[in-house]
């Protein structure tokens, strides 16, 4: 083996160089760092956006900015998150760069589709900004009618359409790595031989490919709406607002999946490298991801209890919505049979897939208790959702995402971040969490309703404990930034395998050639073949994979 | 391996056969999507008609069936001709093959021509919804959803023509060098499948808009 403190002659990163060998490269590795470059742009402005919120809710008087400004202020917030930071993320940063070389493909199977699909993703993120700098949105996320159609007078046009545009990014995406998976896994890697990692991500291209293209076309009506005036959603043509509603939410409840499956799949990874153990379970968790992709299609109407939805239809839906607690708790108790009786490590990205753990749990039993129809119109629109809804998208997705991107940046870059910030920065994470949103919780069991500046001054304690808790999750976020790229510098050099693990990725060079492997993998091993204390010691050998 | 053809073979795949079957499933996944895009505005359509059927058939009424059934014609046309295409390039038929193409892209292009005039004679009767909408009593303004779907769907289908069109013309290019033949044609199929797809939908706006309600 060549030198352990040295990087290979030459790797993905620098076989070309130039800008233009960036811009125009196809290899799914570097596109996946163009992602990396695109959504933590996103996520800063979301971030400065769900700060300016936190500010204004320091006090019960709005006294920071007007109600109106606020409104923009967590529409902006919800947009650039829920669009262009937690759907592409996982599948366009993680998926990119480690699913191909973990089913042992040389790329993707439409690399030029796979650098379009991110310039689709930039472009709309473009005209996003264009709209925020041309007033902004005040609609929520949401963008119901007929509030967006006919009366708000921010920039719905050109925001509806730059999420519109992004769409394709997602379908794009979705299709290529669906492809990918059925026809370029290598020699021996059968579909029960794939990582879950690559199970999840398949799962979730399935949601992009189904779900994406009908928000599109909602918003085309939307946006024929108010610029042609067409009457769709309009009630006085003989429109209804409500079928937006339907419309958008059955793209928009698979949407989560579509952040929550990518996020799953990395801690899948995460748990069997680090208890050095095969996943417990192993086609029940491959399963469980296909069931939620599948369920999540079935359960919109929990989102429109209150939306004049027949109360038949309603019963149904929370009936369908608790059904997703199965398969997540699938997962959930998988991964906690899989600790037991391993060689737990915990390594820097461990902590995260931990904190996900107890995270997600919370926030998918929250899940459940809006499903329940009479508990759901007692917290509906009230902080109870806002904090539920955190819990599994920054609990869960977020902390699956730093998890994966701690995990593979030793293989992305070859180099180690250090040790002790990195374990930092995920207690940061983990505490200013909590303390960000389990008050949410609190507030809205008392009633306090969503999208207000403003609100009675029994509630200060709670909002400044949320506040406080704002700030160290900020400087949990700006932390990795720093390490991160000093890493780049002078981080200690990783090795093809500094965490031990099993996997394909783990057997070429870090980082790998443009190729991804010298000589292309024939597999024969299951996933996860680690060996297990117990079988160490009956062997009476050192443990495998391990240097 | 055989070299005879390298540019044929991308630098991601092992064989022409692996190509040929990951850009054939990508078109089908690719389809699903289109099916679920324009899905949405089935449904939209479905509501609305059950809720004001008078309404949808009255607006129906002001369809030209003519230039409509036309069309349908052509495109069904179209299908064929593209299909042809298709056979062409996989029994090596070059001549054959730009003469298909050629055909499709004409038949696609006359099927745009003839939704042009429908469109300005809509226009002209004040049948485009928005301020300027006007249709008569007793139906009055509740005829508005029926054009705003009749816009919509027959709108998003044109635009598919329109890219199919564009895309046709640089099949229809590669074509012309040779590059098609029973050893290589995978481009063409899959612009086969999207053209039929595109086709297909039209056979389901067809009766729809134009004939449903139609006494």
């Amino acid at each position: 083996m060549s030198a352990e403190n040295q990087l290979p002659a030459t790797h993905y990163l620098n076989a070309t160089s130039g800008l233009r060998s960036w811009l125009l490269t196809l290899d799914h590795k570097r596109i996946g760092i163009l992602y990396l470059l695109g959504v933590s742009f996103f996520f800063l402005l979301g971030s400065a956006f769900a700060m300016l919120v936190r500010l204004e809710l320091l006090t019960p008087q709005g006294d920071l900015m007007s109600p109106d400004t606020y409104n923009h202020m967590f529409t902006m917030h919800g947009i650039f998150m829920v669009f262009f930071f937690l759907i592409p993320a996982i599948p366009g940063v993680l998926g990119n760069f480690a699913l191909p070389i973990m089913i042992g493909a040389k790329d993707v199977a439409f690399p030029k589709l796979n650098l379009l699909s991110w310039y689709v993703f930039m472009t709309g993120g473009l005209l996003t900004m264009y709209g925020l700098l041309t007033g902004g949105v005040d609609t929520g996320w949401t963008f119901y009618p007929p509030y967006s159609s006919l009366y708000s007078t921010s920039a719905v046009l050109p925001v509806g359409i730059g999420v519109f545009v992004n769409g394709f990014a997602s379908i794009l995406t979705g299709v290529n790595f669906m492809v990918t998976v059925h026809r370029m896994r290598a020699p021996g890697m059968t579909w029960f031989r794939l990582p879950l990692f690559v199970w999840g991500q398949y799962a979730t291209s399935l949601v992009m490919v189904l779900g994406t293209p009908v928000v599109a076309i909602t918003l085309v009506m939307l946006v024929l709406e108010r610029a042609f005036h067409f009457g769709f959603f309009d009630a006085a043509k003989g429109g209804d607002p409500v079928l937006f509603q339907h419309l958008f939410w059955f793209y928009s409840h698979p949407a989560v999946y579509i952040m929550i499956l990518p996020s799953m799949a990395v801690i899948s990874e995460l748990i069997a490298a680090f208890a050095r153990k095969r996943i417990f379970g192993y086609q029940a968790v491959a399963f469980a991801s296909i069931g939620i992709a599948v369920l999540g299609f079935l359960v919109w109407g929990h989102h429109m209890y209150v939306s004049s939805q027949s109360v038949y239809a309603g019963v149904v839906f929370s009936l369908l919505t608790m059904l997703v607690a199965i398969p997540s708790a699938v997962k959930v108790f998988n991964w906690t049979f899989t600790l037991y009786k391993g060689a737990v490590a915990l390594e820097m990205p461990m902590l995260y897939a931990m904190g996900f753990i107890g995270l997600f749990v919370i926030g998918g039993l929250t899940g459940v208790f809006l499903a329940t129809l009479g508990f759901d119109v007692h917290v509906h629109d009230t902080y109870f959702v806002v904090a539920h809804f955190h819990y599994v998208m920054v609990g869960g997705t977020i902390m699956g995402y730093l998890g994966g991107l701690h995990y593979w940046w030793p293989k992305m870059t070859g180099r180690m971040y250090s040790p002790f910030w990195g374990k930092t920065s995920g207690w940061l994470v983990f505490v200013g969490f909590n303390l960000t949103f389990f008050p949410q919780f609190l507030l809205g069991m008392q009633g306090m309703p969503r999208r207000y500046h403003a609100y009675p001054a029994e509630w200060q304690v709670l909002n400044v404990l949320s506040t406080a808790g704002a700030s160290v999750l900020g400087v949990g976020f700006i932390l990795p930034v720093v390490y991160f790229l000093w890493s780049l510098r002078a981080g200690k050099i990783a090795g093809p395998n500094p965490w031990g693990a099993r996997g394909l990725e783990w057997e070429t060079t870090s980082p790998p050639p443009t190729f991804n492997f010298e000589t292309p993998p024939v597999v024969e091993h299951e996933a996860y073949d680690y060996v297990t204390p117990a079988e160490q010691r009956a062997a009476g050998s050192p443990p495998a994979g391990t240097h | 391996m055989s070299h005879a053809e390298p540019s044929a073979l991308a630098h991601q795949f092992d064989s022409l056969e692996q190509q040929k079957e990951s850009s054939t499933l990508g078109m089908w996944f690719f389809l699903a999507q289109e099916m679920l895009f324009f899905g949405g505005l089935f449904v939209t359509y479905l509501l609305f008609r059950w809720r004001d059927p008078t309404a949808f058939a009255a607006g129906s009424h002001e369809l030209d069936i003519l230039l409509g059934g036309f069309n349908t014609v052509v495109l069904i046309g179209s299908s064929l001709t593209m299909a042809m295409a298709v056979h062409s390039a996989q029994t090596d038929k070059q001549r054959q093959l730009v003469g298909y193409l050629v055909a499709t892209g004409a038949l696609g292009l006359v099927f745009l021509v003839v939704k042009y005039f429908e469109y300005s004679a809509k226009w002209h009767h004040h049948l485009v919804p928005g301020a300027a909408f006007h249709f008569a009593e007793p139906i009055g303004g509740r005829a508005e959803l029926f054009f705003s779907l009749y816009f919509a769907m027959t709108g998003m289908h044109a635009l598919h023509m329109v890219i199919g069109v564009a895309v046709l013309a640089w099949i229809l290019a590669r074509a012309r060098t040779g590059e098609f033949g029973a050893r290589y044609y995978n481009p063409v199929e899959c612009f086969g499948l999207y053209w039929h797809f595109v086709d297909i939908v039209w056979i389901f706006l067809f009766p729809l808009l134009y004939l449903i309600g139609r006494h």
